[in-house]
């Protein structure tokens, strides 16, 4: 399948870069890069705009509307969004679509999109972080939890990534 | 100048989440075919970049540790809530094979022009009021926490740090070793 713009970085010096981005991260703050942290904020703060009686006191989400979106995470995925459109206009690879299985039309797609995002938002809250708060950064400190958290995310990943096969297939 | 240096302001963020942001969407972690071709073993990148990036942290933080350009004490490392952590991680394998993507690569996907990039961000939001409306029923079984506070392997293992971190690049270089001979022209889904 042909793709647009410039090729890919080789997976192995992507993860030296990477590597590096998160030492200088740790260096810098003491912790690691996350997302979830950051979407929790986005939901409890917009929550608290439209339905406050959901993350009213005692509610799980509480604190994150008292914290509100001023704090380090937010403005770190803020960089993640510029960073990711600035290499992709950089390799000429922006490229408006909506992307997903490829035997499934764009309604399809974008259902399965907004039903994987629902399990994956209760999952992040589950696990307390992301791929990149729990997996990534987690395991750059060797924390048992980092890597607890990968034996599940491959083995969740795995067992439904082989069950969908029928409808992903032929996309790479 | 010892680390960590408590760097917390929006500066700090911006730079290196913008690092972050480039870095993956260049390891082409912003296409969802590509993120779910992990979890069909038919593309390795994710494992290699993610691997690959954690040791080489890894080691780094050995490393300025050890000379004492970093006190580890003042690191963050996350404890082990045995099943909320371990379920938590099945959820985002799930739901990266359903909906092809985590938290922070959906938001790659969005920004290179991807529709489905946000709707998986939106429900990521939905997701997380679910939790919030479920966490009663599940905190008590979902929170309770396994071992001492920032349990590392290590620790776990009785093994110095030095054999963990040969031990994860012998599995990153078998992983890779192995996964190299199948790659080349001719590669299909069977």
């Amino acid at each position: 399948m042909t793709r647009k713009g410039s090729a890919l970085w080789n997976p192995y010096l992507a993860g030296v870069a990477l590597g590096l981005v998160l030492f200088a991260t740790f260096f810098a703050t003491g912790h690691g890069l996350g997302v979830s942290g950051a979407t929790t904020s986005l939901t409890a703060v917009g929550a608290a705009a439209v339905a406050p009686h959901l993350v009213g006191p005692g509610s799980y989400l509480a604190g994150y509307v008292r914290m509100g979106l001023n704090h380090w995470i937010e403005w770190e995925v803020l960089g993640v969004a510029i960073g990711a459109v600035a290499g992709a206009l950089a390799a000429r690879r922006f490229d408006p679509m909506i992307d997903g299985p490829t035997r499934l039309g764009p309604l399809a797609r974008l259902i399965l999109a907004a039903i994987g995002g629902t399990v994956t938002g209760f999952g992040a809250r589950m696990a307390m972080g992301c791929t990149s708060g729990m997996g990534l950064s987690g395991g750059a400190t060797l924390a048992a939890a980092g890597f607890l958290f990968l034996i599940g995310f491959f083995g969740g990943g795995l067992a439904a990534g082989f069950a969908l096969k029928p409808l992903w297939r032929g996309g790479e | 100048m010892v680390g960590p240096l408590q760097l917390a302001g929006p500066v700090s963020g911006l730079i290196l989440g913008f690092g972050f942001g480039f870095v993956l969407e260049n390891a082409g972690f912003g296409d969802p075919k590509k993120l779910t071709a992990q979890l069909r073993l038919t593309d390795w990148s994710v494992f290699k970049v993610m691997f690959t990036a954690i040791i080489v942290c890894a080691v780094l933080l050995t490393i300025a540790s050890g000379l004492g350009l970093v006190d580890m004490k003042r690191v963050f490392v996350p404890s082990v809530y045995f099943w909320g952590t371990l379920l938590g991680g099945v959820g985002l394998g799930v739901g990266m094979a359903v909906g092809g993507y985590c938290p922070g690569t959906c938001v790659v996907g969005l920004m290179s022009g991807r529709l489905d990039g946000l709707i998986f961000l939106l429900g990521v939001g939905a997701g997380t009021l679910i939790f919030n409306g479920a966490y009663p029923n599940i905190k008590f079984w979902a929170y309770a926490q396994t071992g001492p506070n920032a349990w590392t392997l290590p620790q776990l293992l009785h093994l110095p740090a030095w054999l963990v971190l040969l031990g994860l690049l012998a599995v990153l270089v078998g992983v890779g070793g192995l996964t190299a001979v199948s790659r080349g022209p001719g590669k299909r889904e069977a």
